[in-house]
């Protein structure tokens, strides 16, 4: 009876530990919540997100609001359509500004929202209208090249 | 012109062994995966298993997953720290361990820990003919002794890498954030944001994986023992399959685990 039992136990501590672990690697790194924080989703039209990935960043102030869920090309206009999930305490004018940015020089993209001063708040499914693309140091210095040589 | 010839004979004695060796594997794992319609399940048999492959391998995982996530951590921090990159020891920490080391390492462990035993276990059983003898009494050797094995090693498997990492995690949390101060909240956060829930699918489904191979051939070489090329029984037998066994789930692993990576990145 106590050998059977002791088998019991050793195996249920085991299970317990081993799901434990599990569940806690998928909490803490998985992003799984278990209690699903609620979000509201805000899409943004780039003319370019070259470099954005979804789970991006969305920074408002410095601090991070939401992530990046979906990017998809229009298919008419061929800009690019961010979808981006946010923490609802965060109420953003409707002339709020989306950029996409670069942490540091060779750093990960994400997006950064300067709030607005309108009275009007985008609600969740709207477009944020204000966007500036990704800045690609490639053009910049092209671009730098190309005039300067011309206007010599 | 026997001399000439002797080499490709023996090449051709060589791959039509191989081949039939791996023929006899085959049909092994297929008739015990068929176990799985056989019921009643013997819970009983699979609960000693369990105990044997996952209860008593948690002390040397955790230990092994300490050491390992505390020298990853370490040797990142020398590189990082040339970079001004401190903040990111958490992410390399947690995406090394979840998605490479803590898989293939507890793999390894399991089939030196386990494996090598469980091998060693039924290849005696086979040299004893206890095997032939359950089989006399009309009990299916397949249902009694290889699939409880199985259900243990693909339940083990899985968790002892998910306690590999936690204790890997902490490991490399105890070198950067007590050893080389390290903000926490930085260790936690960069591991948060690097490793997803796809790194954590990839470690799962290569710890499935692995746990197949490893039960698979573990078991098989030792049921299969007595067919094997030489034909030498015995202890000396034993002793073969089982550095065959500990060899063969060794490297199908490694393989395994880049096939794995390669698929689902």
């Amino acid at each position: 009876m106590t050998e059977k039992s002791s088998l019991e136990i050793s195996v249920g501590l085991f299970m317990v530990i081993g799901l434990l672990s599990l569940t806690y690697l998928a909490v803490k790194l998985g992003d799984i919540g278990v209690f699903a924080d609620d979000t509201y989703s805000l899409n943004a039209r780039f003319v370019s997100s070259s470099g954005l990935t979804e789970g991006a960043f969305v920074e408002v102030g410095g601090v991070r609001v939401g992530t990046v869920q979906d990017i998809k090309v229009d298919y008419e206009s061929y800009e690019s359509i961010v979808e981006m999930s946010l923490d609802p305490n965060i109420k953003l004018q409707d002339d709020a500004i989306a950029s996409i940015r670069t942490s540091g020089i060779i750093g990960d993209k994400f997006v950064k929202i300067a709030p607005g001063g309108s009275e009007l708040y985008l609600e969740a499914g709207d477009e944020i209208l204000e966007t500036e693309s990704s800045i690609s140091i490639e053009e910049l210095i092209s671009k730098y090249i190309f005039e300067s040589g011309d206007t010599d | 012109m026997i001399g000439l010839r002797s080499p490709l004979i023996s090449l051709g004695r060589t791959s039509i062994s191989a081949l039939e060796e791996l023929g006899r594997m085959g049909i092994f794992f297929t008739v015990a995966v068929r176990q799985v319609f056989a019921r009643p399940w013997e819970l009983g048999l699979i609960l000693q298993q369990l105990r044997f492959v996952g209860a008593r391998s948690v002390i040397v995982i955790a230990v092994a997953g300490a050491f390992v996530g505390m020298v990853v951590a370490l040797q990142f921090y020398d590189v990082l720290v040339r970079f001004g990159s401190v903040s990111l020891l958490g992410s390399a920490v947690g995406w090394s361990l979840v998605r490479e080391l803590g898989p293939v390492i507890t793999a390894l462990i399991v089939i030196g820990r386990a494996g090598s035993a469980t091998c060693a276990e039924i290849g005696i059983m086979r040299t004893d003919n206890q095997i032939d003898a359950l089989e006399c009494m009309a009990i299916d050797p397949y249902r009694y002794l290889i699939f409880p094995r199985f259900v243990a090693f693909l339940i083990a498997v899985p968790l002892l890498t998910a306690v590999f990492n936690v204790v890997g995690i902490f490991g490399g949390w105890f070198v950067s954030v007590a050893v080389f101060k390290v903000s926490q909240g930085a260790y936690f956060q960069s591991m948060a944001d690097t490793v997803l829930l796809n790194d954590l699918a990839m470690g799962v489904s290569k710890s499935l994986v692995f746990s197949v191979l490893i039960v698979w051939i573990c078991t098989g070489k030792g049921f299969l023992m007595n067919l094997n090329k030489g034909m030498v029984f015995g202890a000396e037998g034993v002793s073969r399959a089982t550095t065959d066994a500990v060899v063969a789930a060794s490297i199908s692993v490694l393989f395994a685990d880049y096939i794995v990576s390669a698929l689902m990145l």
